[in-house]
């Protein structure tokens, strides 16, 4: 044993490849390396979004001009949403946590095709190059919102073509990634593992992959459409060239609407590993919570009509895309039942991660459900295009996907970095940004309701008592978010040792010893049961050795299995 | 009452009367079960729990009929909504970069102010001669898109004399949030003698066909106080602007 441990390959990070030091980094192949890189491209694009975010709500504390004027205020809305939805949303899990965690849990030494996992990333920081030059080039930063409705997109004199360039190019790079994943999951699981003995959260993946794959395709073309129309006035959707307004947002909202469930179901599958890890537990009603991935991805093709309710489409549209969207309401509350069912019975070890994911399923579940007030016909004449829509989904992005992103980064830090943070600062942080939230967003609900429409630079002087709360709980999120990544940055550089196994997590990540080398494992492991068994060991871990003599497989097994 | 916010309001309290239960239920469940099975108050976790079919029935099935209730209720609130009343008088609205301008049966015109008759059917054709825009009246929970080149329609009743908001609640451009108006609602007496009182304003023709061709001027140049919504304009070298655009949707006049 301490043979092995003397003899063991340098960590992923050590790793001294045919290049060194940058090279090593930029022209690397190494799927949790390239995991890394889109982890830093994506925290700086995040930070950059939410400064945005914040000088929107500092501009709405009064009403009329505060720091900044319209135009500027059209401009940073825009790019808040841009950014935010295409580099660091929709992103951000998969790419990140997706790259390096997805082969090693189906027990793979990469994904299928690694120079193509690189190749994304480029395309990636090409698209963030171009939505960030066009803020300071040409005429201005869009002015069009994140949406690019047509006629004002294709009329505005601020550069908007740079900036659906930008949103096409990172298309490509979802596409690719989404196609990379579909791939190492049909081809790259190990011995045994059998699909319904995949980790939920490659199942979440796999669910959105598709998504990427085929939905993505259709923005592309209508981004490209746009610029068409800019340049040579092609007449698609352009009225006064007997093009159709309506086409245009039937066309963006085909892929937004899906979208929407690329960026929560990764989260979604990170939720799934990290209940039944501090539940102690095998989690509850697997294969229904897998298979409703799928019912997720399937019907949220199917919805989005609902985006277009007041638009002018035919009232018969309406009642049909109105029925639809209410289903897709099922597959969610099955997961929300069936994450919640997890914890009956169960030994409950509270840390960190654990804390983040039930601050998930409160406001996730606030998120969704008031979704279907957005789904009802009538309320949602009343209320689409009012702040209630901003609430709603920021609830359902920000309060699932984005706190889902700082549980996944609470969950796996010790196992990609191999360093541990406070976990009492942790949850400190996580109560502020709690609170913060809640108060940033909750009296959006209201004055939607109220008819504060979204997107106004100025408003009426009944909204102003909430846009100020609004404003205070930006300040408090904010500073604890700046507060939590602190703590990580802290126990990057200065943090203790994390043990190999810190929470008893059962995937097969949680099996390798110290940080992961280049190629994730020694031999292929062997896979002899479902992912979340605490009680008995189902992976093989040298199957070359262990299998020869199978009495002592079991206790060796247990060994290297959870400690508890 | 206004039937139409009548409903809104039913539906809209029904549905997140539902969801509060849903979500104190989610929540106090998921509280309880964290502290009495938490590791101190259960050590040993029950490791045969892994599912339940009856469970899973459960819930899909219960959650499935209050969405289709949901669903329902939103309907039928819908249904309403589209439902023009017969003898519903008519006022033809244009939204325009960044003001409404409204025409009456009588071919009388107001821009900014909508002035109707109390307790009254109204059925508005929406329309916009430049970008997307949206005619949202909070007050009687309604809104729909004026689209360029087609024409939308919605209806409200008029129920009680007073003064309403009007917003444009679909973003179009610099001064969206300043797109704003009125709905002055006024004894029907009044309202008659308001709407039969001849413009003192001159009727410009030659704006007809001018106004029809906007671009968005550049923008920073424009000022940004709700009673003087920017007139500035400049041609654009678009063929065939008016192609799709009716003739005689927009008049324009000053505000004052």
């Amino acid at each position: 044993m301490a043979n092995e441990i003397l003899a063991r390959e340098p960590n992923y990070l050590e790793y001294q490849g045919k290049h060194k030091g940058i090279a090593g980094w930029l022209l690397t192949l190494d799927h949790k390396r390239i995991g890394l890189m889109y982890l830093m491209a994506i925290m700086v694009f995040f930070f950059v979004a939410m400064t945005l975010g914040v000088l929107m709500r500092l501009e709405m504390l009064t009403p009329g001009e505060t720091i900044m004027k319209p135009q500027t205020y059209n401009s940073v809305f825009t790019l808040h949403g841009v950014i935010m939805v295409f580099l660091f949303i929709i992103p951000a899990i998969p790419a990140v946590f997706g790259n390096f965690f997805l082969p090693i849990q189906l027990g793979a030494k990469d994904v299928a095709f690694p120079r193509l996992n690189l190749f994304s990333w480029y395309l990636y920081i090409l698209g963030a190059i171009l939505a960030v030059a066009s803020l300071f080039s040409g005429s201005g930063a869009a002015d069009t919102g994140w949406t690019f409705y047509v006629p004002y997109s294709i009329r505005s004199a601020q550069n908007v073509t740079m900036t659906t360039m930008a949103a096409f190019v990172l298309g490509f790079s979802s596409i690719v990634t989404g196609l990379n994943f579909v791939v190492t999951i049909h081809r790259l699981r190990a011995p045994g593992m059998t699909w319904f003995r995949m980790p939920l959260f490659a199942w979440g993946l796999y669910a959105t992959s598709w998504i990427q794959v085929l939905a993505t395709p259709v923005i592309g073309i209508t981004l490209a459409l746009i610029m068409l129309e800019r340049f040579l006035g092609i007449g698609v959707f352009d009225p006064a060239l007997g093009g159709d307004p309506i086409l245009y947002q039937h066309l963006f909202w085909i892929y937004s609407h899906p979208a929407v469930y690329i960026m929560i179901l990764p989260a979604m599958g990170v939720v799934s590993e990290i209940l039944p890890t501090f539940a102690r537990k095998d989690i509850f009603g697997y294969k229904q919570i897998a298979i409703s991935s799928l019912g997720i991805a399937f019907i949220g093709y199917l919805v989005w009509g609902h985006h277009m309710f007041v638009s002018g489409m035919s009232d018969a549209s309406r009642i049909v895309f109105s029925l639809l969207t209410f289903l897709v309401a099922i597959p969610t509350g099955v997961k929300i039942f069936n994450w919640v069912a997890t914890l009956y019975k169960a030994s409950i070890k509270f840390s960190a991660p654990f804390y983040y994911v039930l601050a998930f399923i409160f406001i996730f579940s606030i998120g969704g459900l008031t979704g279907l007030v957005l789904g009802a016909l009538a309320t949602d004449i009343h209320v689409t295009d009012t702040y209630f829509v901003v609430a709603h989904f920021h609830y359902v992005m920000f309060g699932g996907m984005g706190i889902m992103f700082f549980a996944t980064m609470h969950y796996w830090f010790p196992k990609m970095f191999g360093k541990m943070y406070s976990e009492k600062i942790a949850i400190i942080a996580c109560t502020q940004i709690i609170i913060g939230f809640n108060m940033l967003y909750f009296p959006m609900f209201i004055m939607g309701y109220m008819g504060m429409p979204r997107r106004y630079y100025d408003y009426l002087p009944q909204f102003q008592g909430w846009h100020i709360l609004s404003t205070v709980g930006s300040w408090i999120l904010v500073t604890g978010i700046v507060f939590m990544f602190g703590n990580l940055l802290y126990a990057l550089l200065k943090g203790p040792k994390a043990p190999d196994n810190p929470w008893g997590g059962t995937t097969l990540e949680w099996r390798i010893k110290g940080l992961p080398t280049l190629e994730n494992f020694e031999e292929i492991p062997v896979v002899t049961g479902g992912p979340y068994v605490h009680d008995r060991p189902t992976y093989i871990m040298h199957p070359s050795k262990e299998i020869q003599h199978t009495n002592g497989d079991a206790k060796k097994a247990e060994k290297e299995g959870v400690s508890h | 009452m206004n039937p139409i916010t009548e409903l809104v309001d039913d539906s809209f309290i029904f549905i997140v009367g539902i969801s509060v239960i849903l979500l104190v239920g989610i929540t106090a469940a998921m509280i309880y079960f964290v502290f009495r099975y938490s590791e101190k108050n259960n050590p040993k976790p029950d490791q045969s729990i892994t599912g339940s079919t009856t469970l899973e029935i459960l819930w899909t099935v219960i959650p499935l009929l209050l969405v289709l209730a949901m669903f329902f209720y939103g309907y039928a609130g819908f249904k309403e909504m589209r439902s023009i009343p017969p003898n519903a008088m008519v006022v033809k609205v244009t939204g325009k970069m960044w003001f409404w301008h409204f025409e009456y049966e009588n071919k009388k015109t107001s821009d900014t102010l909508l002035y109707l008759p109390a307790d009254k059917d109204v059925r508005f054709e929406l329309q916009s001669v430049d970008v997307n825009h949206s005619f949202y009246v909070p007050a009687f929970r309604v809104k729909e898109d004026c689209i360029p080149g087609r024409t939308n329609y919605m209806w409200f009743h008029t129920s009680q004399v007073g003064t309403y908001d009007i917003e444009c609640a679909e973003y179009c451009g610099l001064n969206h949030s300043y797109m704003l108006g009125k709905v002055i609602v006024l004894p029907e007496s009044e309202y008659l003698a308001w709407v039969n009182k001849v413009d003192t304003v001159k009727k410009v023709d030659s704006v007809k066909t001018d106004s029809l061709k906007t671009v968005l001027p550049k923008t920073d140049s424009l000022k940004t106080t709700l009673t003087k919504t920017d007139t500035t304009k400049a041609p654009v070298n678009r063929k065939d602007t008016t192609r799709t655009v009716k003739k005689d949707s927009v008049m324009r006049k000053e505000n004052k």
